[in-house]
């Protein structure tokens, strides 16, 4: 198991959101997590990149355990994960490449500090970085918008950006929260391909998502998420096709009929 | 006294409002930033008593604020004018020896403007961070930024884009503010005006003082402009 998340719980102001969600994940699969509104499903992604605080349970990476609600303050090890936010949350002050590289400069520094490096190691680390960084945009199809602030650009465009610059610190899974829901169904597509083409890398994901014929598509498992617990779990033919789950059905169905 | 004395002894005058209104700014821009942070507190005790001070100061005259602290020693039993004369010869000498500043009161009204401004700053930079969208201290933070660099590399340059237009009211307004300090005999440009008013019945110098505060004020807008226009390169 790469990732195994045990008894997830968490509650805000008395109103219980997450009742107990526990889940695996191989290295290099894709999950999907699917219900409606209020199910708990971002607030189950947020508490695995540690932007909310669980209240109980436990979640291990590689056998390590990153978070222990009953130790909360001791383990925050987020960067084994990438977040891609609904909204981009891309930095408007910098650059498509400087939103890339910001971070890790920020770290290379911070090590280097820490380890009393020399300033020509620090020097070929932080342009590596910036190697990197432009491997990705040109990876997301941005190299020519790599000096472009995001103001200059399409949200299709800021999204890939984010997608970059979550790749850039090279996380062992990268999390997505609806990520093409602030977009035109137009430009939808350029951001689900990209995340197509890092499934076909092998990269592990986890996808929040509305978009069932592309989680049909990419998803090695999917979650069905109803009222803060897990209602229906399986492959995407499991899900997608016959199954005698009510709530899931009604869930589907209402998609499928569009009301 | 021809034309150019009286320029020259307005300058003079001047010289303490130019120094009045820049180390107003330089004690009560860091100031303010303080009390932002403070007013924001997690801890309950240090927000309520922040926002009672900003309310108190925010909500007396700086004319009255600036004779308060004038008296204050006094009134505490110190000897008004002693304590503020020895901290006077003290900033005089800090600041290289210039008769300019010894008159007994000016370090009474500095710290009168410092808290009246900072207040005011405190209000505008609260307000300038509460409006930066919580999205943006959540990207630092998935990329593992502490809450230092995510303050420094992100956040504060938002804010200063957004607290330009207000703040340039409030500096234009600390220039023309800075008269209030005649209220305890600091010969700046407008008392030495009035002086000649009531000395040798010349009227003119007074309203020739008002191209003195135009020229600086145009001056700083447009420094304040060459600001915005940096920081035009971005949306925030």
């Amino acid at each position: 198991m790469f990732l195994e998340v045990r008894k997830l719980e968490k509650s805000f102001g008395g109103t219980s959101v997450l009742k107990g969600v526990d889940f695996t994940l191989e290295k290099g699969q894709v999950l999907s997590i699917l219900g409606s509104s209020g199910s708990g499903k971002t607030t189950l992604l947020r508490c695995i990149n540690a932007l909310e605080t669980a209240d109980g349970g436990e979640i291990y990476v590689a056998g390590n355990k990153i978070f222990d609600a009953a130790h909360k303050d001791k383990l925050k090890n987020i960067l084994n994960f990438g977040f891609v936010f609904q909204s981009f949350n891309l930095f408007p002050q910098y650059t498509a490449f400087e939103n890339v590289t910001l971070a890790p400069i920020l770290h290379i520094k911070d090590e280097c500090k820490k380890q009393k490096k020399t300033k020509a190691e620090r020097e070929r680390l932080i342009r590596e970085a910036e190697e990197k960084a432009k491997i990705l945009l040109t990876k997301v199809g941005l190299a020519d918008k790599m000096d472009s602030y995001p103001c200059q650009l399409s949200g299709g465009q800021q999204q890939r950006v984010s997608i970059a610059r979550a790749l850039a610190l090279s996380p062992d899974v990268l999390c997505f929260d609806e990520p093409t829901s602030a977009l035109d169904p137009e430009i939808t597509g350029e951001v689900l391909k990209i995340i197509k083409e890092l499934a076909a890398e092998d990269m592990t994901m986890i996808i929040v998502t509305h978009e069932m014929n592309f989680a049909r598509d990419v998803s090695d498992k999917i979650i069905f998420m109803d009222n803060g617990v897990i209602a229906a779990e399986g492959s995407p033919e499991e899900i997608f096709g016959k199954n005698d789950n009510e709530r899931l059905h009604s869930f589907l169905s209402s998609f499928y009929t569009g009301d | 006294m021809n034309f150019w004395q009286i320029t020259l002894d307005l300058l003079g005058g001047f010289g303490l409002t130019a120094l009045l209104f820049v180390l107003t700014l330089l004690f009560a821009i860091p100031l303010g930033l303080l009390l932002s942070f403070c007013s924001m507190s997690k801890y309950q005790p240090v927000k309520k008593i922040t926002r009672v001070l900003i309310w108190i100061v925010r909500g007396i005259p700086l004319m009255l604020l600036v004779c308060m602290i004038y008296y204050l020693p006094g009134l505490l039993g110190t000897g008004t004018i002693n304590i503020f004369d020895k901290m006077d010869r003290y900033f005089t000498a800090l600041m290289g020896s210039s008769e300019l500043l010894y008159y007994g009161s000016f370090v009474a009204v500095l710290i009168a403007f410092v808290i009246n401004y900072a207040c005011y700053f405190s209000e505008i930079f609260r307000g300038g961070i509460e409006s930066v969208p919580q999205g943006q201290y959540e990207a630092g933070q998935v990329l593992g930024l502490t809450k230092g660099q995510i303050f420094s590399k992100i956040i504060l340059k938002q804010v200063i884009k957004r607290i330009l237009p207000p703040m340039s009211n409030e500096i234009i307004t600390l220039v023309k503010d800075t008269a209030l300090a005649n209220v305890i005999a600091i010969p700046e440009i407008i008392k030495r005006a009035k002086d000649m008013a009531a000395t040798q019945a010349l009227t003119w110098p007074l309203f020739y003082t008002a191209v003195f505060y135009l020229l600086f004020v145009g001056f700083v807008t447009i420094l304040l402009g060459y600001a915005e226009k940096r920081l035009s390169y971005f949306k925030a």
